[in-house]
């Protein structure tokens, strides 16, 4: 059953990701990308993480990529826009990205052959808030002044100035 | 059971994809998502290699960078709004004015 | 409690003040800053003098060492003051005359942009001045010595717009630098004879016979060398008239009153070493009594009131110096006492005059001033009579005080040449007594209309002067009028010892006397006859020998022969090395320097593409690098 799913999810993200490169518009590769990010959903709840998959779900696939869509309609962008060929520089990226794959690859090697490790039982979602709020309260705590500086920041930006 | 590898393997790839997106489009806000695809790479590669015993821990980090992804996603998006009204372009070829 | 270290304190921290925060500040307080720590100072040196006085006698003044300077094996140089008889009379001259002269230039400069600039400068000069005279060795002297030198290079330019004004200034370092050069190597020749840079070890030296005549001869005439570049003696003296270029105040206190003194003094200072050398005195008296006649007949035709008085003062140094060459050093030292007052009188009252006729200098463009400006012309003409040498007025006593010694010194050739001098300084006083301030009114119409007195701030520092130009004599009246009233020379016995008592008797006493004063008189007559009686004298002279006249005008050509010899030469020379050298290979390697970098600059920069993309490939290449290097 879970191998199932796993290779139904992972082939779900991997695909949606190819649509969302292919897709000539904006929208539509967003749209593919909430498919992608939700099947990953699915892989973190594979891994017994439970809470970070839900997390996932809600908060990427649903608010930062409605936020997104939100942007994408503002700017009314448009679809298959041409452009300058580079065809050195995307080769070269390319290139470069295969290789990066590989060294990743090289470097687990060793994981990707060992044999199926026992994946633990599932975290309770208690044990990461008691985490949260006792061994990581300052990081937590540090993190919504983060949020709070992005969103100051956000509303700085975008705020029209008089005259502008 | 699925051995982490191949969970490691699926986040591999799908890194390498997020890398080549950057790379292959054009406009701002499909680079930026692509951007997003590697970080949730990361991500899931961060879950898949997490020792058993300090799962809990992989996960709140996961939860961490989530956030820091959200406060990311929000100043970039204003900022590509900004460059947008500027230029009218969303287009990343057509920010050159840093050039040396 | 002696205070006689304190007294260059406040002028220096008032420098520094100025220095620091000239430009900010206001200008009343710059004038009481200024004015008041030379007023401090003044109080100090007036109080430690008075000290000095009561007790008399305690000889030897002991050194004072306020901070060790330079320690090096066996040599010591500190900074240690000596306050002695003959310090003290400088420190009074120089704090006394540069405070009227302060307090001149509040209302002289009253309209100036460089206000805090000028009084920065002058304060600092006062500071450099003290430390000249109150140092106890010649390392410390000298660090004075080049501060007044680099004070007076910052007056003389001090409008420095004017390109006149700051090639005055330049030519004043320059031809000084010469000088120092020979007192430098003056200082080391009495550093290796004697070990020690000190005045007293020097004098011990000289009196034990620990030092070789020729060495102190030596020694003595590498120091003059550098007497006559200070004080503008020949062959050094063509700065002086040049550095009338400088605002007058700065003429009259630098370039009158003390700087160019600080040659006198240093002979006066070294006068056992002196005694000592025959050879050294000779020179310092033949070059003084040339000096004073020379000087004197360039400025029998100058037109430029400055000029004039510039001449003027070249002449009298060399007067100081004559005495001092014939061993009379106390009659040298009274000459520039007198001469420091007299002669700032004249530049101030010069100054005063520029002042009412909006910056005119030509006398023959003045004339029948004396009507319009009657304070300055008392004050001018107090100072001509005491110049002149007119008895009772304070320069007849200081002029037959060195003419006497002369005299009774054998040196009948040096007499008569002082003699000389002495008639030719009063004619061309009185010829510009009577251009300036007597017969008919030859200012143009514009500047007469604005003629007008200069303020109290400028006139009460005239009067003050006068008086003492007028009787500062007193202080050395003739032993042939009274045993005991030679002032001067017995408050300074205990540093200037009188070797011998030139007693030519109480008859040859009267003749001298006699004579100064018929000279002095004849030329009062003749500067009469020329410029009062028969107006039209002065042409047909010169119509008679156009050359004499034409070489006088032009100061012998002094200036036209070092430009050819010395300047034109050195310049050509410089502007060899400095096109092979500097342009070539200097700046060669700096520009190309510069160029290689610009290049590195350009090629870095192409990789500065503004596309994202080309960005996020290097990052990729790196993180592809970095992570290949882990793995291997």
């Amino acid at each position: 059953m879970a191998a199932v799913l796993f290779w139904v999810f992972s082939c779900v993200s991997i695909g949606a990701v190819l649509a969302m490169i292919l897709s000539r518009h904006p929208a539509h590769a967003a749209l593919w990308l909430v498919l992608a990010f939700a099947s990953l959903g699915g892989l973190f709840g594979l891994l017994a993480a439970p809470f970070v998959a839900v997390v996932q779900i809600i908060i990427y696939a649903g608010a930062i990529m409605v936020l997104f869509l939100f942007v994408l309609m503002t700017i009314d962008a448009k679809a298959g826009i041409p452009g300058e060929k580079r065809t050195f520089a995307l080769a070269a990226a390319i290139v470069l990205a295969l290789l990066l794959l590989a060294e990743i690859g090289l470097a687990a090697r060793s994981l990707l052959l060992a044999p199926a490790a026992a994946v633990s039982d599932s975290i309770k979602t208690a044990a990461i808030g008691r985490l949260l709020f006792e061994k990581y309260l300052y990081p937590f705590e540090i993190t919504s002044l983060l949020i709070m500086a992005a969103l100051v920041g956000a509303v700085a930006l975008v705020k029209k100035k008089d005259g502008a | 059971m699925i051995p982490a590898g191949w969970f490691f393997a699926v986040a591999a790839i799908l890194f390498g994809l997020g890398v080549t997106a950057f790379f292959v489009r054009r406009d701002l806000p499909t680079q930026f998502l692509a951007v997003e695809i590697m970080l949730n790479a990361a991500n899931l590669a961060f879950l898949a290699l997490a020792k058993p015993a300090s799962a809990a821990a992989a996960q709140t980090i996961v939860l961490f960078i989530i956030t820091v992804a959200a406060a990311e996603a929000a100043v970039g998006l204003a900022v590509i709004l900004v460059v947008f009204r500027r230029r009218k372009s969303v287009r990343s070829e057509d920010l050159r004015i840093l050039k040396g | 409690m002696d205070a006689s270290w304190l007294i260059p304190l406040a002028p220096g921290l008032s420098a520094f003040l100025l220095i620091i925060f000239g430009r900010s500040l206001s200008r009343r307080l710059v004038t009481w800053l200024a004015c008041g720590s030379v007023a401090v100072a003044f109080s100090f040196s007036l109080l430690s003098a008075l000290r000095l006085r009561a007790a008399a006698g305690s000889v030897p003044y002991p050194a004072r060492i306020l901070l060790s300077w330079i320690r090096a094996g066996d040599f010591r140089a500190d900074i240690s003051f000596r306050f002695d008889p003959l310090a003290a009379v400088m420190v009074l001259v120089v704090t006394g005359v540069g405070l009227l002269i302060h307090v001149y230039s509040t209302g002289y400069m009253a309209r100036e942009k460089g206000y805090a600039r000028y009084f920065a400068a002058l304060n600092l000069f006062t500071f450099s001045m003290l430390i000249l005279v109150l140092a106890s060795n010649f390392i410390l002297m000298f660090v004075g010595w080049e501060g007044v030198g680099l004070c007076s290079y910052l007056l003389i330019g001090f409008w420095f717009e004017k390109p006149a004004a700051a090639k005055a200034g330049m030519k004043a370092f320059l031809v000084n630098r010469i000088g120092d050069a020979g007192f430098l190597l003056g200082i080391l020749v009495l550093l290796f004879a004697v070990g020690s840079a000190e005045f007293s070890a020097v004098d011990q030296a000289v009196s034990g016979g620990a030092i070789a005549k020729s060495t102190a001869t030596l020694a003595a005439l590498l120091l003059f060398a550098g007497a006559t570049g200070k004080s503008a003696q020949i062959p050094l003296h063509v700065w002086l008239p040049d550095a009338m270029e400088g605002p007058t105040p700065v003429s009259a206190l630098i370039h009158a009153a003390t700087m160019v003194t600080a040659g006198v003094y240093m002979v006066a200072r070294m006068n056992a070493l002196y005694a000592f050398s025959g050879t050294a005195a000779g020179v310092v008296a033949a070059v003084g009594a040339f000096t004073a006649v020379f000087a004197a007949t360039i400025a029998l035709v100058q037109n430029d009131i400055k000029r004039i008085l510039a001449y003027s003062t070249i002449s009298q140094l060399g007067y100081m110096f004559l005495g001092c060459g014939v061993g009379a050093y106390a009659a040298g030292i009274f000459h520039l006492v007198t001469h420091a007052f007299f002669k700032s009188l004249l530049f101030l009252a010069a100054g005063s005059v520029m002042h009412a006729l909006s910056g005119e200098l030509d006398i023959r463009r003045m004339g029948g001033l004396r009507h319009r400006l009657p304070l300055t012309y008392t004050a001018f003409l107090i100072g001509t009579l005491a110049i002149a040498g007119i008895p009772l007025f304070s320069g007849f006593f200081s002029k037959d005080a060195i003419l006497s010694a002369a005299y009774a010194g054998g040196h009948r050739l040096l007499w008569a040449a002082g003699l000389l001098g002495a008639v030719l300084t009063a004619f061309y006083m009185f010829r510009l007594v009577f251009l300036a301030f007597h017969g008919g009114e030859r200012t143009t119409p514009e500047v007469r209309d604005r003629i007008h007195e200069s303020p109290s701030s400028m006139t009460v520092p005239l009067l003050i002067l006068s008086g003492l130009a007028a009787m500062a004599g007193w202080i050395g009246i003739p032993a042939v009028l009274g045993e005991k009233a030679d002032l001067l020379r017995r408050f300074l016995a205990p540093v200037i010892p009188v070797i011998r008592t030139p007693h030519a008797g109480s008859s040859s006493e009267w003749f001298l006397i006699l004579t100064a004063t018929s000279a002095a008189g004849l030329g009062l007559g003749l500067a009469w006859l020329f410029y009062q009686r028969w107006p039209g004298l002065p042409a047909r002279f010169a119509a008679w020998c156009p050359g004499l006249h034409k070489i006088l005008l032009k100061s012998y050509g002094v200036d036209e022969i070092y430009q050819a010899v010395l300047v034109r030469p050195l310049v050509g020379a410089s502007e060899l090395t400095y096109r092979r050298f500097d342009l070539g290979l200097i700046d060669g390697a700096v520009n190309g320097a510069g160029a290689a970098t610009r290049f590195a600059g350009r090629l870095a920069a192409s990789l500065q593409t503004g596309r994202i993309k080309d960005y996020a490939l290097g990052f990729l290449l790196g993180t592809t690098i970095f992570l290949a290097w882990i793995l291997l």
